[in-house]
């Protein structure tokens, strides 16, 4: 759920949320208000559902900040210490090593802990804490120093190296390599995983933190209801429920503290109402297809006969295919035989052998053309998505302008930054849907779905042409502008509620092709 | 830049107890920099062979595996026509409690037994594969031409 909604956890029934928190929400009530009526007495426990009825699209989802990460890992490793009976330590390399399958550690513990421990690298153990020692008589075998000075270590593997050489092959495992959870014993075929208290005695602060951000990460990566949020820095993860197997009918949306929004299932940004697997699907075929198929519709033509592709790169009209030999005309398609002496320029008018070849090419390019209707349509909306993007760096600009301009105070100018928000959603989601009908049956239900997204399309291209015009005008139009706003947004909900109550069921209008 | 006291003891070592078959004499000029030479395996397709090879230590060095590089030709599936060589201890398996002469013994060991499941020159790996005897008469004849001068 997002923040803002908080807001609204307060009014203690489900009557009174129809009051306006901003554009934003302001239709939630009308949309789904019938609804969430029944479960007035949950108040508090469900206080989410009760003050904003979770939307068709949307799913649960929790943020965790760096902090929670780390102490998230903290609980686990003292729970698992604290029945297995080995410092915390050890037990987050166990966890580590077991994915973080607390249940399947300890159950494989028990019935054999020396197995699982030579398993994870940690081989026999004694309890006490690392120290670092002089040793008579030794050489360090990587640096050949014997100083008798010299600090030296070595874990419980018993492989001693000098405290310098021990120190610079960590370092180099975390800073070059970006190793953390599975940095082995120096010595050659000892795989003996070194604990972070080991490292923590033998490297520099800098080298420790970057060592926690990297056990971090492994800790989010290993497991799978958790995601980074893949903006570029953000440093939030997402915590979700959806399985692997449900992707193929819900969109998980979710949402970092930052406002980043992206797909769960995939980590791409927000690809609402096409299914994650359409969209891996979808966007491969751009990639091979678009490109050639523009091509091979504005430059070629197919044989009549076998339907090779062919192109003209010279001569006259009259053709003869490579393949089959069937000779045709290549201006009305119709078989040469016909054409009797005007060669050269075909001026017959429509005989039916011509207009029937026609209609076979035309059909066989059905499928192409099909194609590239919505590839167009979709590379439109992510064209005009980008100049919306540049469009709203100017918006912060007219804002401060039309402050100057019309004594309009900045709480008063936020409808600019409302709408210009809401045209980038709604482009994004238009785009999507072009990827999505383009795999889609016909039935009755598609009908339903491309009026909605009819509905949307004139929507957004409206609010679109009033948010260009001329900061002094701007002004004037700020009711209308708040109108078209709101009806953008809530034809988007209509459209994302729609199409993910129907995927949800897996009937109707989501059956793919 | 003085030489680390590792290199100067392996070095050392590496001239008192030479490994049977393999040598590595350091440049004067550069004594990171070694010419190698190492002799094919008996019952191997190398067996009479000689191979040259050469051998960097770098900078990082023994934090980072030296840098080694066939000179002469070799028909062999995990050696390209660069001469660099596939081997697990040149790169993720590397240790720094590894040595140079360990590291030229798991090369003498690399010709004894090709590995065509782990290809580096794949034309070579697939031939290894289809018809391995063909692929070791090949290996025979390139060692005949390129490595008994």
């Amino acid at each position: 759920m997002d923040s803002e909604d908080e807001f609204m956890s307060e009014p203690p029934s489900g009557d009174e949320i129809d009051f306006d928190e901003g554009t934003q929400d302001s239709d939630i009530g009308s949309l789904s208000g019938d609804f969430d009526h029944d479960h007035d007495n949950g108040f508090g426990y469900e206080k989410d559902i009760l003050a904003n009825p979770q939307k068709p699209y949307e799913v649960d989802y929790r943020i965790l900040s760096p902090k929670d990460i780390h102490s998230h890992q903290e609980r686990q490793f003292n729970e698992v210490s604290s029945i297995i009976e080995l410092p915390p330590e050890q037990a987050a390399i166990l966890l580590r090593y077991m994915r973080w399958n607390k249940e399947k550690l300890i159950e494989s513990y028990m019935d054999n802990p020396e197995q699982v421990l030579e398993a994870a690298g940690l081989g026999p153990t004694l309890a006490a804490s690392p120290k670092t020692k002089t040793v008579k008589g030794f050489t360090c075998e990587i640096c050949y120093e014997d100083d008798p000075t010299m600090q030296t270590y070595a874990m419980k593997c018993g492989h001693r190296y000098c405290v310098g050489c021990y120190s610079h092959y960590l370092t180099q495992k975390v800073k070059e390599e970006g190793e953390a959870a599975r940095i082995e014993c120096p010595f050659d075929g000892c795989h003996r995983i070194v604990d972070s208290k080991s490292l923590k005695l033998l490297v520099d602060p800098s080298i420790q933190d970057r060592y926690e951000v990297l056990l971090t990460r492994t800790y989010v990566d290993d497991k799978d209801n958790l995601k980074w949020c893949p903006a570029p820095e953000c440093e939030y993860a997402v915590e979700c429920a959806v399985k692997k197997r449900d992707l193929n009918h819900i969109v998980p949306t979710v949402r970092c503290a930052y406002d980043h929004s992206f797909c769960f299932g995939c980590s791409l940004s927000d690809h609402r109402p096409a299914p994650c697997s359409l969209v891996k699907q979808w966007l491969k075929k751009c990639e091979d297809d678009s490109e050639t198929s523009n091509w091979i519709s504005a430059n070629t033509k197919e044989c009549p006969k076998c339907r090779s592709t062919i192109e003209k790169n010279g001569g006259c009209n009259h053709m003869t295919c490579r393949k089959c030999k069937h000779e045709f005309c290549w201006m009305c398609m119709g078989p040469w035989s016909e054409h009797g002496t005007s060669w050269y320029n075909c001026n017959r008018f429509e005989e039916k052998s011509g207009a029937d070849a026609r209609d076979a090419q035309a059909r066989s390019r059905h499928s192409l053309e099909r194609y590239l209707h919505y590839y167009n349509r979709y590379a439109n909306h992510e064209q005009s998505a980008k100049l919306d993007k540049d469009l709203w760096i100017k918006t912060e600009k007219k804002m401060t302008s039309l402050q100057t301009q019309s004594n309009m105070s900045w709480i008063e100018v936020q409808f600019l930054d409302t709408a210009s928000k809401a045209l980038q959603a709604c482009r994004q989601t238009l785009k999507w849907t072009y990827a999505f009908a383009f795999y889609l049956q016909r039935n009755n239900m598609t009908e339903i779905f491309e009026d909605n997204q009819k509905d949307l399309e004139m929507a957004v291209e409206n609010l679109s042409q009033m948010f260009e015009k001329p900061v002094n005008e701007l002004g004037s139009l700020k009711v209308e502008i708040l109108d078209k706003t709101t009806y953008c947004n809530r034809r988007r909900e209509i459209l994302l509620s729609d199409t993910a109550e129907n995927l949800k069921k897996g009937t109707g209008c989501t059956s793919l092709v | 830049m003085a030489l680390p006291k590792r290199i100067i003891k392996e070095t050392e070592r590496l001239m008192a107890e030479p490994v049977p078959g393999i040598s590595a004499v350091p440049h004067e000029d550069n004594l990171r920099y070694f010419d190698v030479s190492i002799h094919g395996p008996s019952q191997s397709p190398y067996e009479g062979g000689i191979f040259k090879l050469e051998l960097f230590l770098p900078e990082d060095y023994p934090m980072t595996p030296p840098k080694i590089r066939f000179l002469t030709k070799i028909y062999h599936p995990n050696i390209d026509k660069l001469g660099r060589i596939c081997l697990d201890v040149l790169k993720s398996n590397w240790s720094p409690a590894l040595q140079i002469r360990t590291i030229l013994l798991s090369i003498q060991a690399l010709l004894g037994a090709p590995n065509p499941d782990d290809p580096l020159a794949n034309d070579v790996a697939q031939r290894w594969k289809e018809d391995q005897e063909a692929a070791i008469q090949t290996a025979r004849e390139w060692t005949k031409t390129h490595a008994m001068t």
